[in-house]
Order: C-alpha cells, then sequence, then structure tokens
C-alpha cells in the first residue's frame, strides 16, 4: 500500500481553486519533486498533505504505518528566525515535542535521538552554538535535522536551497540523498531548481498545467522533450 | 546612612511591602512572556491590549462595578484571543488590528469617564485617567485581597509558563513546523492570549497601562543583547526584569517619584549596559 495518495484532490482558499485535479500516490523511498512556478499551489499542496488545510475536493490518503503528524516538514526559514536566541540543541530537540503529549520535558531518548540526528547530520560539533550565528547552509541542515527528530519515515522540504550557495545546495542535497538512499526516506521536495530534479527525482509533479502531470522522473523529461520538439 | 534609615522606615509599612511583592511578581511575569512576545513580532500586543484594558475599565468605573477586574479581565482575555488566533488570516492585518483597537478603546474609555463624570467616585476625573494611564500611587493602595489575587494570577502565569514551556518554544520558533508534527497551535494560542491579558490587566497597577509595553519589551530585548539560547534569554530577562522593578520601586519611595516611570527609567538603564556588554563581546 501506498504510504501517500492523493485522489482527485482540489486545493484552494476559501472558494477559489488553487490547483488543478491532482492525482498521485507515493511508496516507501520515493523522491518526489513538486514543480511549478509561483501561484500554481505548491504551498497549498504541501499544508494540504501536512493536514494544515483541508482540501476542497477529494482526499489524501496516508497508508504503509504512515500517519499524517508523522511527515517531517521543513519549512522556509521566517524573518522571526533570523535574529532568534536558541541554541541549535533546542532547535533540534524540538523536533520531539510531538511525541511528548503533555509531558513538560524531555526524556533521555529525546536527548539521544537528538545527538543522533547531529551526528548524522555531521553538525554535532554545533550543537551548543547560537542559530543565530550559523551560516544559511548551517541553518538548514540544523532544521534539517529537526525534522528528522519528528519522523525519519517521510520529509518534505520546501525550497531548501532558497539564497544557498551551489556549494552549499549540493552538500544539502547529498545530506538528502543519503537519507533517501540509505534510510528509505521519503522524500517531498518543493523546487525550482531543474538541474537538481533531474539529478536526484524519482518522481515529478509538475502542478503548472492542467492537466497535472505525475510520473516518473524518466516519464516526466520524456515528455517534456516531446513538448520543446512539438513547439 | 540616612537614606538608608528612610527606607527601613518605609518597609516596615505592609503598604509597602505589599507592593514591593507585588511588583517582583508583576515584573516576573511580564518578562517571561515578553520573550515570547518580542520575539514572535508582537511586542506591540501589551500597548493595544492595555488600553483596551484601560477602556474596559472606564466602563466599569462609570458602570458602578464594585470589582472592576469582573468586567476589565474578561474583555482584555476575549480581545487578547480575537488579535492573537484571527491575526493570519484576517481581512485587517495584525499590526493595524492592534493599533485601531489600541486608540479605540482608549479613546472610548476617556470619553465615557468626561461624558458621565458623576460616576467617578473619586470626583477627579483627570487624576482617575493619569493614574491609570501611569500607574502611579495606585501600588501603596493595595489591599490584601489584591496582593492575594495578583499573586494567585502571577503563580497561574509562572505555572503555564513552566509547564508548557517546550510547547511554547516550538510554537514560537515556528508555527508551522509545531502544526505539522500535531501540535494543537491554536490552543496554545489561545492559552497564550490569556496568560498575556492576565498580565497586562496585573500590570497596569504598576506602571499603569501607558508603559506596560516596557515591561514586556525592555528586560527581553537586553536579554538578547547578551545571550544567545532561549533557555538563557529566558532567566536573564527575568532577573533584569526584576532588578529593575525592585529598583524601580525603592527609588520611587525614596525620592517620591512616579513608580511606573522609575521602574521603566531603570529598565532602559540596564539596556544601555547590556547593549553596552554585547557591543564589547562582539
Amino acid at each position: 500500500m501506498a504510504q501517500l495518495t492523493c485522489d482527485n484532490v482540489i486545493l484552494g482558499y476559501e472558494k477559489t481553486a488553487v490547483t488543478g485535479l491532482i492525482n498521485f500516490s507515493l511508496n516507501k523511498g520515493d523522491y518526489l519533486y513538486i514543480i511549478g512556478d509561483n501561484g500554481s499551489g505548491k504551498s497549498t499542496l504541501m499544508k494540504g498533505i501536512l493536514g494544515l488545510r483541508k482540501p476542497m475536493e477529494g482526499t489524501i490518503l496516508f497508508g504503509d504505518g504512515l500517519k499524517q503528524n508523522e511527515i517531517g516538514y521543513m519549512p522556509q526559514q521566517t524573518i522571526v528566525q533570523k535574529d532568534f536566541p536558541a541554541s541549535v540543541e533546542e532547535i533540534v530537540i524540538s523536533g520531539c515535542l510531538s511525541r511528548s503529549g503533555l509531558r513538560p520535558f524531555f526524556t533521555n531518548k529525546d536527548k539521544m535521538l537528538a545527538d543522533e540526528m547531529l551526528s548524522k547530520m555531521e553538525i554535532l560539533d554545533l550543537k551548543k552554538r547560537s542559530y543565530r550565528e550559523l551560516s544559511g547552509g548551517q541553518q538548514q541542515i540544523v532544521l534539517l535535522a529537526r525534522a528528522l527528530c519528528a519522523t525519519q519515515k517521510m520529509l518534505l522540504l520546501d525550497e531548501p536551497v532558497a539564497g544557498l550557495d551551489p556549494e552549499t545546495t549540493e552538500e544539502l542535497y547529498e545530506l538528502v540523498k543519503k537519507l533517501n538512499r540509505e534510510e528509505g526516506v521519503t522524500i517531498i521536495m518543493v523546487s525550482h531548481d531543474m538541474h537538481a530534479v533531474s539529478k536526484y527525482a524519482s518522481h515529478v509533479l509538475n502542478l503548472v498545467k492542467e492537466p497535472v502531470f505525475f510520473g516518473t522522473a524518466e516519464e516526466y523529461f520524456a515528455s517534456h522533450a516531446k513538448g520543446q520538439e512539438d513547439k | 546612612m540616612e537614606l538608608f534609615e528612610k527606607l527601613m522606615y518605609y518597609l516596615s509599612y505592609p503598604l509597602v511591602q505589599y507592593a514591593l511583592v507585588v511588583g517582583v511578581f508583576i515584573a516576573l511575569c511580564s518578562s517571561l512572556l515578553g520573550v515570547t512576545l518580542v520575539l514572535k513580532r508582537l511586542s506591540f500586543i501589551g500597548d493595544g491590549l492595555s488600553h483596551v484594558a484601560f477602556g474596559a475599565m472606564a466602563f466599569a468605573v462609570v458602570l458602578n462595578f464594585s470589582n472592576q477586574m469582573l468586567l476589565v479581565l474578561p474583555v482584555t482575555v476575549l480581545v487578547a484571543i480575537l488579535l492573537l488566533c484571527t491575526g493570519k488570516n484576517s481581512k485587517i492585518k495584525g499590526d493595524s488590528a492592534i493599533a485601531m483597537l489600541s486608540v479605540g478603546a482608549l479613546a472610548l474609555g476617556y470619553l465615557v469617564l468626561n461624558v458621565f463624570p458623576e460616576m467617578v467616585t473619586s470626583g477627579n476625573v483627570a487624576g482617575d485617567v493619569c493614574s491609570t494611564l501611569f500607574g502611579s500611587a495606585s501600588l501603596l493602595t493595595l489591599s490584601s485581597k489584591d496582593v492575594w489575587l495578583c499573586i494567585g494570577l502571577s503563580v497561574f502565569v509562572i505555572g503555564v509558563f513552566v509547564f508548557f514551556y517546550h510547547k511554547l518554544f516550538a510554537i514560537t520558533f515556528d508555527e508551522d513546523f509545531a502544526a505539522a508534527t500535531g501540535i494543537r497551535v491554536q490552543v496554545y494560542n489561545i492559552l497564550l492570549a490569556t496568560v498575556i491579558a492576565v498580565v497586562i490587566v496585573l500590570a497596569m497597577k504598576l506602571v499603569g497601562s501607558l508603559l506596560i509595553s516596557a515591561l514586556i519589551i525592555f528586560p527581553t530585548m537586553s536579554a538578547m543583547r547578551v545571550f544567545k539560547s532561549f533557555k538563557s534569554v529566558i532567566i536573564c530577562s527575568a532577573c533584569t526584569s526584576v532588578v529593575c522593578a525592585l529598583t524601580g520601586m525603592l527609588v520611587s519611595i525614596l525620592f517620591s517619584t512616579p513608580v511606573g516611570a522609575t521602574v521603566v527609567a531603570a529598565d532602559m538603564v540596564l539596556f544601555g549596559v547590556f547593549a553596552l556588554i554585547g557591543a564589547l563581546k562582539g
């Protein structure tokens, strides 16, 4: 059974539809790229998947042991976070909160998990540093580690390389790829970066045109090439 | 030495002791919340809500409520929830909504006090308005019932803060992530709004409704100059706030300066010191 299925989903604000009719399903270990211009409904779809917004039509289903609140989300950075006084440790361990219920403190298990994710992301040495003093790339990796504390089944990344230099971008992509290939983490990536799509994606969802395209990366590039020829 | 004796003399009065205890609790609560508010870019909500509280108090006076808190507290809590929880989707954006409510409540409050001056029992509208706006002597007119209510509410605020510390951190740092991992952000926002309203109604007694923002903002900003983790900023801001409140109150007793303004001045001085330390540390 698929981990995530969008069945005839349309998303929008109030009564205006933002997306076309979306149909796709993802299995464990897939690497999906959601592409589309600004305003094509990428963020709205993401909110739908995360359960922050109800679809206007259709259903979003979870299966294969995945629950909706088990998606590790890596949002775009907000202005608030730029000068936020918090240590890396405090931020990463906040990913464990969803499991703590009403318990007002973290357990040793939570702390060990946070450490484990820090070392997996190769930033254990930054543990005590202040978040606002890190470089943009380091900050993103911290947020990735936090998402991993929340779940290790599925990650949803919203334009994670926006504003990063090429080298750091590559580094981040490699980390995500490693999680995908070695740990079988399902990845959903929202991005403009077509170069990365060709390099990493197993599946592509293109929200730009009606009908919404969903297929494997090979199918996408084949149809894309054909579209170019037709022109 | 003379000053010290004078201080001891004043401190022997229960009224002064009450005032100090209440002042310390209020300073502690407002600084704890201040960290969250400043970081959520909601510094001015304190200002807005305190004016709403002023308006509510004016109505309570005119309507002849025996216990003004009964009207002021619920109204302020309600407005706080409206401001904090509809912020993102409402047609009127956060900052203008706060500004409109703030001046609107201030104007209405002043208006009803002047239209029905016979209801102001002290017979001095200008004096009453001034003391609600700037705090002034009200701290020395507390009854022991007021003091216990104030301590009770403060303990509630501190309890909420300690118990939900990690959740508050998460929704302050990143509301979307928190919501996505299944934390009920809206519930915590309502809780936060309630607590903020309680603190503001309490703090009106100390510094009056015009200067409340200072109690909320200054300790946090001072702490943020020097400290870099969330926990240390909170601890430092709480200590700073208590020290400033105590200093301000003692100075105001000794030199008979207005309480609220003196506390705020102490906060400003300490902010200067912390900014300097922060700059030197680099």
